[in-house]
């Protein structure tokens, strides 16, 4: 038994077999054929399936990578119809009547090992270019999906270096009973994904998680930010018993997800969701959602070559709106920059992308992107309880131009007869220094702000969020940030206007008691976390979370915080 | 069946970017392209076959072709090469 500390990333407790993510391994089962002309149909097949992958690799490198990528692409293709390569396959499939599986295998590495013979860095390169088309070209006749996922096929723990959010998008949901990687802070986006997802998660582990092979026995406590491999009888019933009474928890907390979130001296807080899609609005719904609070709207802009046209948006948009009826959704304009990138955008390389060119100050200076957005959202608006919202606001100047693009898009949909959704709320996210300190000005502009925890506390920490080695600092559990926080809600309040929060910490039961003493109107939050945060809302009083939030406000740095909120609230605890 | 010999001045030699630009070209023609280095013939068309021949700068390399436009294949492979692959530092 070994044990390996990390950063806790999503709560819960997942006890199985390791998966690694990167080395993919196929089995090519040798077998004998009855019909050789079918199976050659069969690699001619896969053969156009697997051109047309690599046409697309060497699109997507060329753009992202360069020429010199992108000529790799281009090198696997010749591999790939290589007529001496054709022919010894042919043959074998013909005269052997093996299967094209073995054939291809057999003849794919046969030239490898030709090239790695050869003493020659170029040379042995190729041998790795002919193994990877081949295999591309194996995954495809065997129906495996394009991925290094593809050997994923029973209930595992997902180990990797790090994940990338097309990584992501590639796992089968169905077999991840959790994730742990060597690199990223809590708000990385492997963190990010196992909250959504509602299954635990431990970052930041370090290069220790090499060491874990797949088929391992692992345990990860996401709680504690441990990994443990191999875990001895004892303690694999200790995390057994923990993982009935979470569960236990969680049924208890699913049973009063549909309940209004007031605490036991009457004070009622909204409790809504992030959604990215349309596909969001039920688990959304299921989990007890009062309404979206934020609802992404990059997923329109990601997977695809070109913009999504203002119908598409709007068709989007108003199903969402409409499903939650006359509760509200948030939408967010979008959010690119940073560390999210969409790359037909073509937003030229910066030293600094997340101090650049990102979110609102792309788009007012790409009119061709924002406003499609905002006659889309404006139109899907009509009817229901849509709000806009627009992130990385500095400045009372940034809003005021915001507002000038969004008349002037009222202006052409009235003109063009079509219904506008006339007294839609505009509302800020706050996520930037300035725009906390200036609170109270914005609040005059607007007419509600949306805190966005995860920027705001790195940007006020100094500390980035994707690094694992300042994860404490960019936390947001600092009484820097909780200040700023506070600043935000009395400036908002006492102009009549309400405040959410949408950031990761709005979901995160430690930080729940602070936001709630310190007057926070608005929790949006994963959908798995809804249930969660009703139980706490709904079993602490008002009176009880002021306290603790003037005591917080006072304290040292991320962990006093939380052992403070763990000792006074025995409530946030899960089991 | 013509046939030429040629050397290769490229820096990298019959690998790389040449490799691929030297079987594209034999691609284009409908004749059989054969090209040998040292003891060991194959066939033009094949990024595979060319690339384990280790051809090295300075590698004499012989070129057949045979069939209606074996003349054309040999001229468009000599000028390939000759033209250091399109590469002029």
């Amino acid at each position: 038994m070994r044990t390996i500390t990390g950063i806790p990333a999503s709560y819960g407790i997942a006890i199985g077999p390791a998966f690694i993510f990167e080395r993919v391994e196929m089995v090519i089962e040798p077998c004998n054929i009855q019909d050789p002309e079918a199976e050659l149909k069969r690699y001619a097949e896969a053969r156009e399936t697997t051109q047309g992958q690599l046409d697309e690799a060497y699109a997507k490198a060329k753009e992202e990578l360069g020429d010199e990528a992108a000529e790799i692409f281009s090198a696997q293709k010749l591999m790939l119809e290589d007529p001496e390569l054709l022919s010894t396959v042919k043959s074998r499939v013909e005269s052997e009547l093996v299967n094209v599986e073995t054939a291809l295998f057999e003849t794919a590495e046969s030239y490898a090992q030709q090239l790695e013979a050869i003493d020659d860095e170029y040379l042995s390169a190729r041998a790795l270019d002919i193994r990877d088309v081949s295999s591309r070209c194996l995954r495809n006749l065997l129906g495996l999906v394009d991925s290094p996922a593809a050997g994923l096929n029973t209930p595992s723990i997902i180990v990797s270096w790090d994940l990338t959010p097309s990584d992501t998008v590639l796992l089968n949901k169905e077999y991840v009973l959790g994730f742990c990687t060597a690199e990223g802070g809590s708000t990385s986006h492997t963190a990010i994904l196992a909250r959504g997802l509602g299954i635990p998660a431990v970052v930041g582990a370090g290069q220790e998680i090499e060491k874990i092979n797949t088929g391992d026995d692992l345990v990860i406590d996401g709680d504690a930010g441990k990994i443990i491999i191999d875990p001895d009888k004892k303690a694999l019933k200790d995390f057994k018993d923990r993982q009935v009474k979470f569960l236990k928890v969680q049924a208890e907390a699913e049973s009063i997800s549909h309940e209004p979130a007031i605490t036991t001296d009457g004070h009622q807080v909204e409790v809504v969701a992030n959604i990215g899609n349309v596909d969001g609005i039920q688990p959304a719904l299921d989990a007890g959602a009062e309404g979206v609070g934020l609802l992404r709207s990059e997923f329109l802009y990601l997977e695809r070559r070109n913009l999504p046209t203002e119908e598409e948006q709007y068709q989007s948009y108003k199903t969402i709106a409409d499903a939650f009826g006359d509760k509200p959704v948030i939408l967010r304009s979008l959010d690119v920059g940073g560390d999210k990138d969409i790359p037909y955008i073509n937003m030229p390389p910066e030293t600094n992308p997340f101090l650049g060119v990102r979110a609102i100050r792309l788009c007012l200076t790409r009119p061709e992107l924002f406003k499609p957005q905002l006659r889309a959202a404006l139109r899907a608006g009509y009817g229901n309880n849509l709000k806009l919202m627009f992130p990385m606001v500095a400045t009372v100047e940034d809003v005021k131009q915001v507002k000038l693009v969004l008349e002037e898009c009222k202006k052409e949909l009235r003109a063009e007869g079509l219904d506008v959704a006339e007294k839609m709320d505009i509302g800020i996210m706050i996520e930037i220094p300035s725009a906390a300190i200036m609170a109270d000005q914005l609040a005059e502009v607007v007419d509600f702000f949306s805190i966005g925890t995860n920027d705001l506390s790195q940007y006020t920490m100094a500390a980035d969020r994707t690094n694992a080695h300042v994860a404490p600092l960019a936390s947001g559990f600092q009484p820097a940030v909780f200040r700023l926080i506070k600043t935000v809600i009395d400036a908002a309040h006492a102009k009549g206007k309400w405040v959410g929060l949408c950031g990761e910490m709005a979901g995160e039961l430690l930080a729940i008691p602070i936001l709630l003493g310190l007057g926070l109107d608005e929790f949006s939050m994963n959908p798995p976390a809804i249930p969660f945060a009703k139980r706490l809302i709904r079993s602490i009083s008002f009176e009880h979370a002021q306290q603790v939030a003037e005591v917080a406000l006072n304290l040292g740095g991320d962990q006093e915080i939380r052992d403070y909120i763990q000792e006074t609230v025995p409530e946030v605890n899960r089991e | 069946m013509p046939e030429i010999a040629v050397t290769i001045n490229h820096e990298v030699g019959l690998h790389a970017r040449p490799a691929s630009m030297f079987v594209k070209t034999a691609t284009k023609f409908s004749s059989d392209v054969e090209v040998t280095h040292g003891e060991v013939t194959v066939n033009a068309k094949s990024i595979l076959a060319v690339l384990t021949l280790g051809a090295h700068k300075n590698a004499e390399i012989i070129i057949k072709a045979e069939g209606v436009d074996a003349e054309e294949a040999l001229k468009a492979l000599k000028e390939l090469v000759l033209d250091n692959f399109g590469e002029h530092e």
